[in-house]
């Protein structure tokens, strides 16, 4: 069976929230996909407001055409395969616990929010809090994958408990903040602070940082044998990495200023 | 049916009887093969019998880097014990002792398996506080700080319960030298076969043993009806030609892997041959009560 389909006719005069558009909640619903309401304001607006759809398995949803307007796309999904051209807005797979979402363009704030499992790539960039918690969560990403094709912004991996993390491009601001487990790896260079009050998990950055904190301490460069794993785990999840390629990294411990257990991988020089 | 006669060998019209054991098997690896080779010898000996040793254990095979977790040189090691229990006792205590121990070493699960039994988990406590655990995908590792950089570990490794312990072939030579020469080629022979050990030295045991003995305190004795030097004192099972015995013990992950260790080792005794002083074929059995899995010498030459 082929991919539902829905083309973007025109702009879309508000943000929309796309949340009902995965293969769960569509395998749920009742009545025509063109009906679904998607506004975000008291002015009514439908999926067929804006898309034409062509019907196919809800377990293959193509978006053909994108928009920075286009909040909540896969939140909470568990199963099936959504592939966007274009852009999308902010929460995109947020709660995501399985299933694919595959993104040509950029995304918005707090993609992968609180991710369980799946994967999601995004082919250009991500804007902040990427795989963050909400205010008041406890844990931000507890599995699954992330791969940015372009660069991340600030806060990527905050409060992330598991999964992966990867940034083809530079990273923002305090990339791993407050991370508690998990696996971060950068092929850019990170903004200031990374790894700001992690107290565990792994951050690698293969570029170097702009500035590292000082309660981060150097145990100097090391070969292991982990390395050698996560840099397998990068190739088998399709994640080319230039400096994992060298398993001898320098090795920082922290962040010491939380008693933290955490540990920041950067080039040996 | 009548004994075989292969190459001026007779095979013996008899079966080897086995027994079901858990098992396991786990992947050491290090920078070098000697490394991990080492580790796997060191963890491995000791282990030639469940009677005293609490397991049996050997090498399965070397593993290239591409075939291993870290892309290093790898040692396959399978281990068997009489319970589950007593097989994750002995796994946790070699481990620790043997290839923690071992300078570069990592250590990864070598079977999927029914169950999962702890491989790192149980040793991790040694980081005192420091262990670290990475989850990469759907396997968790330990990475325990000692003191040349970190001992990785995967948390778990696969326990099989339909595992076979006991496949025998007993070796009846001329003398010594050719029958401890027709015993290393089945042991070459058998080393081929994937998902089977031969936990004797060598490969080789000279002390096939029988159940019980005169002093209460033994488990087991002597096979004096094989003691070449009691022909004629004992109900002895060896001919006049016989000079010396030797048995070669061989445990596989399933029963089909014992039986090809068994053809194999078999086809190269056959090879061997009469002219290199190879006189017959036999294998040990308690009149087939005892173990679940039997082996006819006859059938599995084919």
């Amino acid at each position: 069976m082929s991919a539902l389909v829905l083309t973007l006719q025109q702009e879309p005069p508000q943000r929309c929230d796309l949340s009902a558009l995965t293969a769960d909640r569509l395998a749920a619903a009742t009545g025509r996909i063109e009906a679904i309401d998607i506004r975000t304001t008291r002015t009514p607006l439908a999926v067929g407001d804006i898309f034409s759809v062509t019907s196919g398995d809800a377990a293959d949803i193509v978006f053909e055409g994108g928009s920075e307007r286009f909040d909540n796309l896969g939140v909470g999904m568990s199963t099936g395969r959504i592939r966007v051209t274009g852009d999308l807005g902010q929460r995109a797979g947020r709660g995501m616990a399985g299933g694919a979402i595959f993104v040509s363009g950029s995304v918005g704030v707090l993609a992968g929010s609180g991710m369980a499992g799946g994967r999601m790539e995004i082919g250009g960039d991500a804007g902040d809090l990427l795989g963050a918690p909400l205010p008041g969560e406890a844990s931000g990403m507890t599995g699954g994958v992330i791969r940015v094709g372009g660069s991340a912004g600030a806060r990527a991996g905050d409060r992330m408990r598991r999964g992966l993390i990867a940034i083809g491009g530079d990273a923002g601001e305090y990339l791993g903040s407050r991370m508690f487990g998990g696996t971060i790896v950068c092929l850019g260079r990170a903004g200031p602070l990374p790894g700001y009050l992690m107290t565990r998990g792994t951050i690698i950055t293969a570029s170097g940082v702009d500035s590292l904190s000082p309660t981060f301490i150097d145990t100097g460069p090391h070969e292991l044998v982990a390395l050698r794993l996560i840099s397998r785990w990068l190739t088998e999840e399709g994640i080319e990495g230039g400096a994992l390629s060298a398993t001898r990294l320098r090795r920082f411990a922290g962040d010491t200023a939380v008693l933290g257990k955490g540990e920041l991988f950067l080039p040996e020089a | 049916m009548p004994e075989l006669i292969r190459n001026g060998v007779t095979i013996d019209n008899t079966f080897a009887e086995a027994f079901g054991m858990r098992a396991t098997a786990i992947v050491i690896t290090a920078d070098t093969e000697k490394w991990a080779r080492q580790a796997a010898v060191t963890m491995t000996g000791f282990a030639t019998s469940v009677i005293a040793c609490g397991c049996e254990a050997g090498i399965d095979r070397v593993l290239e880097p591409s075939e291993t977790p870290d892309a290093r040189p790898g040692i396959r090691v399978l281990i068997f014990a009489v319970s589950t229990s007593m097989l994750e006792q002995q796994l946790m205590t070699r481990l620790g002792q043997c290839v923690l121990t071992c300078p570069g070493t990592a250590c990864f699960s070598g079977m999927q398996g029914e169950e999962r039994i702890k491989l790192g988990a149980a040793i991790r406590y040694f980081g005192d506080g420091w262990q670290i655990s990475k989850l990469l995908g759907a396997t968790r590792y330990w990475r325990i700080p000692v003191m040349d950089g970190e001992f990785v570990c995967e948390e778990t490794t696969g326990l099989t319960k339909s595992a076979v312990g006991g496949g025998n072939l007993l070796i009846m030579g001329r003398d010594r030298e050719s029958t401890l020469a027709a015993a290393e080629a089945a042991v070459a022979a058998i080393s081929a076969e994937p998902d089977v050990i031969m936990p004797f030295p060598g490969g080789i045991v000279r002390s096939g043993s029988k159940i019980g003995s005169k002093y209460k305190a033994l488990p087991a004795s002597t096979n004096d009806a094989y003691c070449p030097t009691l022909k004629g004192r004992v109900a002895s099972a060896l001919t006049a030609e016989v000079g010396s015995v030797l048995e070669i013990v061989i445990d596989g992950l399933t029963d089909a892997a014992v039986r090809a260790g068994m053809k194999a080792g078999l086809g190269a005794l056959c090879v061997f041959g009469a002219k290199a002083g190879l006189v017959r074929v036999g294998a040990g059995n308690y009149g087939g009560k005892l173990g679940k899995f039997h082996y006819p010498l006859g059938e599995i030459l084919g």
